[in-house]
């Protein structure tokens, strides 16, 4: 009898010290992760406070919330049209990205054409800087400058090269035997590509797609000195906030807010392709 | 003959697709890369600027010679190595030492995940403007910070010393999930065995992270860290927005140094020679990667 409860007592307490060594862990990684999101928070509440709440010292927390800024945003400052500028910009360097990119990819891979390989690469490496004299001059020249055209051909160099690298690994680890049945069958090259090798290429096109339109919408370097009032993008209209003499923080954080919304949907939806997109340069390529 | 036609332009497509499919994307890199750079180097051998307007005469060396006579560009090269070696050092530690943390299976892990994604996907622009109002000497959080810790309050982006470290801030932010994840998925990929004989041999935990897990992360971590040297070396948005190089010249780094000479002043040739300057250091980075990636087998 003794020696059962003695057990039973042994267990409890070994039971409780892994608990509260599992909770110890859980509280490290609520610590380790605060920091990440609190600035992302602090933007959110921010967006519904008045000038003088956010200027608050020590911060308010619980405030009643206003709608002001996100009407001075839309009213004012016209982000609707630039919100359409921003996804009109980012949906075609990324579709048209797609369209070269994806046959590119395969060929590459098909017929090993590493050379074209490398130059993609250096194109995803290299400053975006040191194309923007040249860009800025040649689309001066032949008029370009101020169009969507030159906007959504530069954001292309991002998508592209991105498309491609992604692509290239995808296709790389396609099997070649699946294509050879279908070509025995009397199936084309172009077909078994279209038929065969794109429907089960989703994951791969998935990530490509995402991250290539994540660039885009968040690009500021290119669009600063290829759009002007006509084709203004989200990055450049809020950049432009802060150039007044007194700043209006709550329309900047709400600008914000309207900003990182839509690229924070679109992580939440595809979070394994966005993890792969970003990591697979090191992990393997 | 009508139906016969399809089938000749499918077997025409067919012979030549090694071709037809990379050549949309090789026309578009030759003119939208590859000119682009080659004119770069061009109009880094002139004296193109604004005053000379379409006059345009070739000097040779020049720019480059002016550019290392130029403090401004010294100054710029020193302060991009800086941000860059601060910054992913930082992210090196602390990514590695997160990844650490979370490599077990727990409840809430992917929500975890996202919450260390969503730093990276945010728009540089609006996270480089809501720093600008942390570091806000008066209003801003930065200082309030300080205060409860009972430390005097800093200029933060308007001090010469402290604006550097600042911006890098905004950077280790940004970017220490990257290396975590990366490091997670490395760590998802490395064998079993070694660990169980460890454990078996009776090492602490402690031993087994410094002795096993460590040195078999080592390739990942390198290749973590280059990658994002290559990108921190780039920095442009967040610097540009939170203070254009300033205050004085004190966070001008490479990039800003560049775009200030092109789109400010608009002396291209200087600017241009500037520019090659910028990808010589960081194609040199690449080229480290890419002999590792041989040397390692990655």
């Amino acid at each position: 009898m003794k020696e059962v409860a003695s057990r039973e007592m042994w267990r409890l307490k070994t039971e409780s010290r892994i608990k509260w060594k599992e909770i110890g862990w859980y509280l490290m990684v609520i610590i380790i992760t605060i920091p990440f999101i609190f600035p992302l928070i602090w933007i959110l509440t921010a967006a519904f406070k008045t000038q003088a709440q956010i200027i608050a010292s020590p911060p308010l927390w619980i405030f009643k919330p206003t709608l002001n800024n996100f009407k001075s945003v839309f009213m004012e400052q016209n982000f609707a049209r630039f919100l359409w500028n921003s996804s009109v910009v980012a949906v075609a360097s990324t579709v048209l990205s797609l369209l070269l990119g994806l046959p590119a990819a395969y060929s590459i891979s098909r017929y090993n054409q590493r050379a074209l390989g490398v130059f993609i690469l250096v194109a995803r490496l290299m400053p975006g800087i040191s194309f923007l004299i040249p860009w800025y001059i040649l689309f001066s020249k032949i008029r370009l400058v101020d169009t969507f055209t030159a906007l959504i051909a530069s954001h292309m160099l991002v998508g592209l090269p991105l498309i491609v690298w992604i692509m290239l690994n995808h296709f790389d680890g396609i099997p070649r035997e699946l294509e050879e049945s279908a070509r025995v069958d009397g199936c084309s090259i172009q077909n078994a590509f279209f038929r065969i090798v794109l429907p089960i290429s989703g994951p791969g096109i998935i990530t490509a797609t995402t991250l290539s339109f994540l660039f885009s919408w968040n690009n500021f370097m290119f669009s600063l000195v290829l759009s002007t009032n006509r084709t203004k993008t989200l990055p450049i209209a809020i950049y432009n906030f802060v150039s007044y003499a007194e700043v209006s923080w709550g329309n900047v954080m709400a600008a914000a807010v309207v900003i990182i919304t839509p690229a924070i949907i679109l992580t939440m939806i595809f979070q394994r392709y966005v993890i792969k997109g970003l990591t697979m340069g090191a992990v393997k390529g | 003959m009508s139906a016969k036609k399809p089938l000749r332009v499918g077997q025409l497509i067919e012979k030549n697709i090694k071709w037809l499919f990379p050549l949309p994307t090789g026309v578009f890199i030759f003119l939208m890369m590859i000119f682009p750079v080659l004119y770069t180097f061009y109009v880094s051998l002139t004296d193109w600027d604004m005053i000379s307007g379409g006059l345009i005469s070739f000097i040779g060396l020049d720019n480059y010679i002016n550019l290392l006579k130029d403090p401004r560009f010294f100054n710029a090269v020193k302060l991009t190595l800086y941000f860059t070696v601060l910054a992913v050092g930082v992210e090196v530690i602390l990514g590695v030492f997160i990844a650490l943390v979370l490599n077990r299976d727990f409840r809430g892990k992917n929500i975890v995940k996202l919450f260390l994604l969503l730093p990276m996907v945010a728009t540089p622009v609006a996270i480089g403007l809501a720093w600008t109002l942390f570091y806000e000497p008066t209003i801003g959080l930065g200082n309030y910070g300080l205060k409860l810790l009972g430390l005097p309050p800093s200029q933060w982006l308007g001090s010469k010393a402290m604006v550097i470290p600042a911006l890098a801030l905004v950077d280790i932010w940004e970017w220490t999930p990257m290396i975590t994840l990366i490091v997670l998925a490395g760590l998802a990929s490395l064998p079993q065995e070694s660990f169980e004989a460890a454990f078996v041999d009776g090492a602490s935990r402690f031993q087994i992270i410094r002795y096993v897990t460590l040195p078999l992360l080592r390739p990942t971590i390198l290749i973590a860290l280059i990658l994002r040297c290559i990108d921190a070396l780039k920095t442009f948005d967040i610097i540009y927005v939170m203070t254009t190089g300033g205050p004085g010249f004190a966070s001008e780094t490479l990039n800003i140094y560049a775009y200030n000479l092109s789109f400010n002043y608009f002396r291209f040739g200087a600017a241009s020679a500037a520019l090659v300057a910028l990808f010589t250091l960081v194609l040199a980075c690449n080229l480290i990667v890419l002999w590792m990636r041989k040397t390692y087998e990655m």
